[in-house]
């Protein structure tokens, strides 16, 4: 009788399966803590955010992207460079509005919530993945752009698939790239 | 791989997300390192188990100490553990000369104080592996000098 060979385990996708099950133990040590679900989102927000201002550095040593120059352009970067180099996915990108500041990454498959079945019961309001508004709020903050970043679908509350609205609310300061040239 | 940037500003947001909302007066001191090494040992028990699905059995303790030293330390930090020694008693230190979560904190003694912090999550993470292999421990870490780290582990005889 011969042995199956001795198959190695994947170890890149185990790496993956570090972030994402160290972001699961978060998510469920926030729920023991906070009460109200608007709390959780919160505080995973507050987290992205500070996340999100120091991946921008990495992001852009590792990417050497050209400058922008329009909202459209920096999305397609995100959901094209930025979203693939850090989790392997590329959502689509819906453009809303004609004067085209309102757009919507579309995931069809979201790692973070690969391990998750359901949201708990009695935390309907949980936005799981709240982390990754943050961090786009935070990354786009520190190129000097303000947007709002929120969750407009998500599949563990039922939905189809999961859908991040992004709100660029000022115009892009064009004086102030050139100075910072 | 760029998962690791992403795991280490988790790791370090989640560090001081505890500790300022222990600030606030929410939770005393010493909770802290434990809710961090509570996250590590559930971390650690999935970890484990994605981990060693195809693998062989081990043979015995040492055999699953070099595990954790070796493939475990290899995939999570991207290198191995400098040194394991032991009293073949149960008790296991295993060396790290240049921890990845604290090569970005300082090299030297500053901020030392601090170093407890960023070790506690690995030490759960060390238990909850050790824990779904079978092996009940108790998961300590000590650094005299950035960024090495001993991490004791005390396995318990049931």
């Amino acid at each position: 009788m011969s042995r199956p060979a001795h198959k190695r385990p994947e170890y890149h996708k185990i790496n993956k399966d570090l972030f994402v099950l160290t972001y699961g133990a978060l998510v469920a040590q926030l729920c023991k803590d906070y009460e109200k679900d608007e709390d959780v989102n919160r505080y995973l927000d507050k987290m992205g955010y500070g996340i999100g201002t120091r991946l921008v550095e990495d992001f852009l040593a590792r990417s050497c992207v050209r400058r922008c120059h329009s909202y459209s352009e920096i999305i397609d970067i995100i959901a094209q460079v930025a979203f693939k180099m850090y989790l392997g996915i590329t959502p689509s990108v819906v453009c809303h509005n004609s004067s085209r500041n309102e757009f919507s990454l579309i995931l069809d498959k979201n790692p973070l919530a690969e391990f998750v079945e359901e949201l708990p019961a009695g935390r309907s309001a949980l936005c799981y993945c709240n982390l990754l508004c943050g961090v786009i709020r935070g990354a786009l903050e520190m190129v000097h752009l303000a947007a709002d970043v929120t969750f407009l679908q998500d599949r563990l509350k039922g939905d189809s698939v999961t859908e991040i609205g992004i709100t660029f609310l000022k115009k892009l300061d064009e004086k102030k790239y050139r100075r910072k040239k | 791989m760029a998962d690791e940037a992403l795991f280490l500003l988790l790791h370090n947001e989640m560090v001081s997300g505890v500790y300022k909302s222990a600030e606030q007066g929410e939770v005393e001191n010493g909770r802290c390192i434990t809710k961090l090494e509570n996250m590590g040992f559930r971390v650690g028990q999935g970890l484990i188990e994605r981990f060693t699905k195809d693998t062989a059995r081990f043979k015995d303790e040492l055999d699953i100490m070099k595990f954790i030293c070796k493939d475990f330390w290899t995939t999570v930090f991207k290198k191995q553990i400098d040194n394991l020694r032991t009293n073949h008693q149960g008790i296991y230190v295993l060396q790290d000369n240049k921890f990845r979560l604290l090569t970005q904190l300082s090299a030297g003694k500053q901020y030392l104080e601090h170093a407890s912090k960023y070790l506690a999550f690995t030490c759960g993470l060390i238990r909850g592996g050790l824990s779904n292999l079978g092996i009940k421990s108790i998961v300590t870490a000590e650094v005299s000098s950035m960024p090495a780290c001993k991490f004791q582990v005390m396995i318990q005889k049931l």
